[in-house]
């Protein structure tokens, strides 16, 4: 196995300029929205709104103003699968299309699933939905193709401000702990890493460095795996069965002398 | 979203609509009618025979058309054989920790179960010729055989869609681990109540409809406990439910479905024999428990 290879998103240097978006489209072929028209959102200068089966990229806009607008902040995000390694998609994916590659990275084979999407409901992030050109669920495959053949995925290839990083993991933790303790030093005590080490989902490998909660980025602070209620669930339910049978048992037995004599009076 | 009570409220709503629902729905009466038959035949009295029949012929339509259901709601129904055969290897796809993929090993089995059953059903009523299928009734070591298998894939079947919601990131569904048990003590008061519902249609007045009429009444009772344990464990998340989801939880279920009969029961008790409304009230209530589980939990 390729040693594990990912992605670093460094916030605090992306312009918002949707190029990661554009290349990602452009390579794997996804279609335009609308037949390719302006859906403007309304409220927001982002008008992709979210991760889903046709945008496996997403520059979120966090825009944070007073009700005067005198005062304001915003924050960008290239937004991508964070190719878990302990993937909640891949541990409830029934027919075994979520695979885990050579890289370390989780793919959807297309030509496998069945678009049951136990995966879109399993995934902490809300980052797979259905192409509904396909009918099956779809998210980043961090370039599995262009991987194979030597080459960096479309989006940090084109990335203008190295907000989008890609290399190995290692390489990448250690540059990444290095940009936090630069912007401790310069001011900036609230960066930190957000899924750059094993405690959450065993590893993101596609992990980012933000200035604020998760909950204002739009992440889960805790992300858990799905089996975490596969054993308690499933005892209550025994529970449950072995209380409906007693109650049956108890009622069909003893079946209550007097009702049955009445009945047989009539 | 500064924030929020859970971690769940990050995922994405998978879109299950009405199909699943009347699945759930269906799927449940599938189970719950079989372990109900398996019941009577096992613990009952000869004369009870009938109304074990009649969960029989109930149990097998419902889980030809909880395959039907689950099949269209697929992105790609054509695949639907990719939930048991590895579609680029053609080894069998299993994996234990997955509810989804052992409950559709479980249909499949429950379906071939409920389908002898479903036969012997109609040879001891004299509908159908097959010399074998006197065997897999009662009394006889094969159909107790039958009916212990078949009815544990009943309870199976019954419940997993309860640990399937729950083993997902959405809110509410993982939010809980009893909606698996809610759904298997659910599926025994809605079956319960079709099999009143179809005796009294027949104005069958055997003693097991009348037993069958009391379980129901402890279930509903217990069925209730579980939904007050279910919205307790859900803590800060409960206050989802707080909407008009709620609002149709309160008078749909709570009221319609459990303590509206709960009360006619307990007046009957004077051996009043119309059963009619307790049922048609737990079936309804039951049906829009599911709605409101697989709907709120994706509005959230």
């Amino acid at each position: 196995m390729a040693e594990p290879m990912g992605f670093y998103t460094d916030t605090t240097v992306c312009i918002g300029c949707k190029a990661c978006e554009v290349a990602c489209k452009e390579w794997n072929q996804l279609p335009s929205t609308n037949g390719g028209l302006n859906t403007l959102s309304g409220d927001s200068y982002d008008n992709t709104r979210r991760l889903d089966g046709i945008h496996w990229r997403h520059v979120k806009f966090i825009e944070q103003f007073t009700d005067d607008r005198k005062d304001g902040r915003w924050l960008l995000m290239s937004d991508v699968c964070k190719h878990c390694v302990n993937a909640p998609c891949l541990e409830v994916c029934p027919t075994g299309a979520i695979i885990r590659t050579e890289f370390d990275t989780v793919v959807i084979q297309s030509d496998t699933c069945n678009g049951c999407r136990d995966c879109i409901a399993a995934c902490p992030f809300g980052v797979i939905e259905v192409n509904p050109a396909s009918g099956t669920a779809q998210k980043c495959t961090l370039c599995y193709d262009r991987l194979q053949g030597g080459m960096e995925p479309a989006c940090s290839k084109a990335c203008p401000t190295q907000s989008i990083q890609f290399g190995t993991i290692r390489d990448l933790r250690n540059r990444a702990q290095k940009r936090v303790e630069q912007l401790h030093q310069t001011g900036e005590k609230r960066a930190y890493l957000y899924g750059a080490d094993e405690k959450m989902l065993g590893g993101l490998n596609s992990f980012y460095l933000l200035v604020d909660k998760p909950e204002v980025y739009g992440l889960p602070p805790d992300p858990k795996m799905p089996t975490r209620n596969l054993k308690s669930g499933s005892w209550f339910s025994v529970f449950g069965a072995l209380a409906v049978g007693l109650m049956g048992i108890i009622n069909f037995r003893n079946r209550g002398a007097g009702e049955h004599d009445q009945e047989e009076r009539r | 979203m500064n924030t929020v009570p859970s971690s769940t409220y990050f995922s994405a709503p998978p879109e299950w609509g009405w199909l699943i629902v009347f699945y759930f729905f269906f799927g449940g009466l599938a189970g719950g009618t079989y372990f109900l038959a398996v019941l009577i035949d096992l613990f009952g009295r000869a004369e009870d025979r009938p109304l074990a029949r009649l969960g029989y012929y109930i149990a097998f339509p419902c889980v030809v058309l909880s395959g039907l259901l689950l099949t269209l709601d697929l992105g790609r129904p054509l695949r639907l054989w990719h939930m048991l055969i590895e579609s680029n290897t053609w080894r069998p796809m299993f994996k234990l920790w997955s509810p989804m993929s052992v409950g559709s090993w479980a249909l499949l089995i429950f379906g071939i179960f409920s389908l002898i059953s479903f036969l012997g059903a109609l040879v001891e009523d004299d509908r159908l010729e097959w010399p074998a299928g006197r065997r897999v009734r009662p009394p006889g070591v094969l159909s107790g055989l039958i009916g212990v298998i078949g009815g544990l894939f009943g309870f199976y079947v019954a419940g997993y869609t309860g640990v399937l919601l729950a083993v997902t990131n959405r809110p509410i569904w993982s939010d809980t681990p009893l909606l698996g048990m809610l759904f298997v003590v659910s599926a025994a008061s809605i079956s319960a109540a079709l099999m009143i519902l179809l005796a009294q249609r027949s104005r069958w007045t055997m003693p097991g409809v009348l037993a069958l009429h009391r379980m129901d009444a402890w279930v509903v009772a217990l069925e209730f406990v579980v939904l007050i344990a279910v919205m307790i464990s859900l803590g800060p998340v409960f206050r989802a439910w707080l909407s008009a989801w709620g609002l149709l939880l309160f008078f749909g279920v709570i009221v319609v479905g459990m303590l509206l009969p709960l009360w006619l029961y307990w007046r009957k008790q004077s051996g009043d024999l119309n059963l009619t409304t307790e049922a048609a009230l737990v079936l309804v209530g039951g049906f829009i428990l599911r709605l409101v589980i697989v709907f709120s939990a994706q509005g959230v």
